[in-house]
């Protein structure tokens, strides 16, 4: 997650939002790999790694289920977002517009608004473990769902006001001042895991190795926590950020890629943010419980502060307020659309009540890695109707963008893909306890072919059409 | 100036990398190692944002 994503989508408020980007405006390969690797080491990467150790993940499962994981990730992005994106050079939403009419574009970003909310919540709360820490706030703990003490909720009030008032006055000099932290920010990671590794008592290849296996992710759930296989670490690594990738979020950024295969560069960001950061804040994790194991408390600024001084704890402060800055201003963004008229400090503002509000909550941040697959699970059948739509409406013999072709505001085969998609993941978890984490896969095809089928009977392509 | 800044800078990276591997490898205490981090931190805070968000207008999304 990063402003540079924000920086972007902020830029082109007023320029082709609704045309393709021309080709003076195409960005060479720096752009794209120094993008990526910001965006990917954030505020999430300091509970994420900690929460693989709280689920008993061992530790060969990890770091085989990240390569692995990673790399599809990699390869949706290269593969499935980078070729739609530099063929159409449209927004996402415009690009949904086009096929699924303007009334089912509201409804997403609504849901979109949602869960930008949520996640800017959490960060909101992983910051205050480490605002708290002068002022010896209780910390949360790993079972905690409602807030401990009221000074946790003036703590998250008070940091959700700052960072709505920044939201909505400075977005750009905190995009700025993101772009400078995101170099120290990798080393700090870096760091944590170096020291981590000495207080561990690792000296050797073999001691690390033997260390890794039986101390950090020695494959024991902490207590109330489910266990985790290396099937959950790949497709968690794969599908967290299931939303830009195969949900197609990522089209508003690679559009402006001068070679489709641009995508691909997004390894900078996951192998750094979602392999190196991860592993070393489980390490700094695994420290902590060193200290003491039967501790519930997860308290990532408090865990940072302890193993790294001030720097670690004020690295927390700061990846989780850059990381909710921009999702406020996001999450602003696509209620703007739905609100026109609003003025958009008011939308602005509404948000930051909403997110300060889902802050006050730790399940959020105890339940991230639920949520970030809720999160791309809610978003990505749209991406599968994009692709569909790309890839098959000729083939297959549909309009292709039929919303705009029929000037259409409510294209029923991508709704009714959206709605049924949801209802049959839903179902699988429910009836036969599928965890969300797997869901993503089955559902991407099953959205696909309800599109196809569905746009087949309402948008046939005809002889005369113009798309031909 | 703005070699004195990207040098300033540079030591602030340094000085957040280079005391954790000193004190990996034994020679560091462990609070010295944090203040050192803290003095590197500080050091880029208030030197990197005067030089490192000036790219090429190129490089601009």
């Amino acid at each position: 997650m990063s402003n540079s994503f924000l920086k972007k989508v902020v830029g082109e408020t007023n320029e082709f939002e609704r045309t393709p980007i021309p080709s003076g405006s195409l960005k060479g390969a720096k752009s794209f790999l120094g993008m990526y690797a910001g965006e990917h080491t954030a505020g999430t990467e300091f509970v994420i790694g900690p929460l693989f150790v709280a689920h008993g993940v061992s530790a060969g499962d990890l770091v085989f289920g990240l390569l692995i994981g990673n790399l599809l990730a990699v390869l949706s992005w290269g593969l499935i977002t980078g070729p739609i994106a530099a063929s159409k050079r449209l927004t996402l939403y415009y690009q949904l517009e086009r096929i699924a009419g303007k009334n089912v574009v509201r409804w997403y970003n609504l849901v979109n608004s949602l869960m930008f909310c949520f996640l800017a919540g959490s960060m909101i709360a992983v910051s205050a473990t480490a605002v708290g820490i002068p002022f010896d706030l209780e910390m949360p703990t790993l079972s905690d769902w409602l807030p401990r003490t009221p000074g946790w909720i003036l703590t998250v009030f008070l940091m959700g006001g700052v960072i709505t008032l920044v939201a909505i006055q400075g977005y750009t000099q905190v995009s700025r001042f993101a772009n400078v932290m995101s170099p120290w920010m990798i080393l700090v990671f870096f760091a944590a895991a170096i020291v981590g590794l000495a207080q561990l008592g690792v000296g050797s290849f073999e001691s690390l190795i033997r260390i890794a296996q039986e101390v950090i992710w020695n494959g024991v759930p902490l207590a109330g926590m489910s266990k985790f296989t290396i099937w959950h670490t790949i497709f968690f690594a794969w599908f967290c950020n299931m939303a830009m990738h195969i949900g197609m979020s990522d089209l508003t950024i690679l559009r402006y890629a001068k070679s489709w295969t641009y995508g691909f560069y997004s390894f900078a960001g996951v192998f750094l943010g979602h392999f190196v950061a991860w592993i070393a804040s489980g390490i700094l994790y695994s420290v902590f419980l060193q200290a003491d194991s039967a501790s519930q408390e997860f308290a990532p600024g408090a865990i940072a502060y302890k193993t790294l001084g001030i720097a670690g704890a004020i690295c927390v402060v700061i990846a989780g307020w850059t990381t909710a800055n921009p999702t406020i201003y996001r999450a602003g963004l696509a209620l703007q659309a739905i609100f026109p008229k609003v003025s958009t400090w008011k939308i602005t503002a509404s948000v930051g009540v909403v997110t300060s509000l889902a802050a006050c909550f730790p399940a959020l941040v105890m339940k991230l890695l639920d949520f970030v697959a809720l999160y791309g699970l809610l978003l990505m059948p749209m991406g599968a109707v994009i692709f569909a739509d790309f890839y098959f409406s000729k083939k297959m013999g549909f309009q292709s963008e039929a919303a705009l072709n029929s000037k259409s505001v409510f294209s029923i085969p991508a709704l009714l893909s959206w709605v049924l998609t949801l209802v049959f993941c839903l179902g699988l978890n429910f009836i036969y306890g599928v965890e969300i984490f797997f869901l993503g896969l089955p559902g991407w095809f099953v959205a696909i072919a309800i599109f196809v089928v569905l746009s087949k009977i309402k948008y046939p392509l005809a002889k005369s059409s113009p798309l031909g | 100036m703005k070699i004195l800044l990207k040098t300033g800078s540079f030591l602030g990276l340094a000085l957040t990398l280079v005391p954790p591997i000193v004190f990996f490898v034994g020679n560091l205490e462990l609070s010295l190692m944090k203040g050192y981090m803290g003095i590197g931190m500080v050091l880029w805070f208030v030197t990197a944002p005067f030089w490192i968000n000036k790219p090429s207008k190129s490089e601009q999304f």
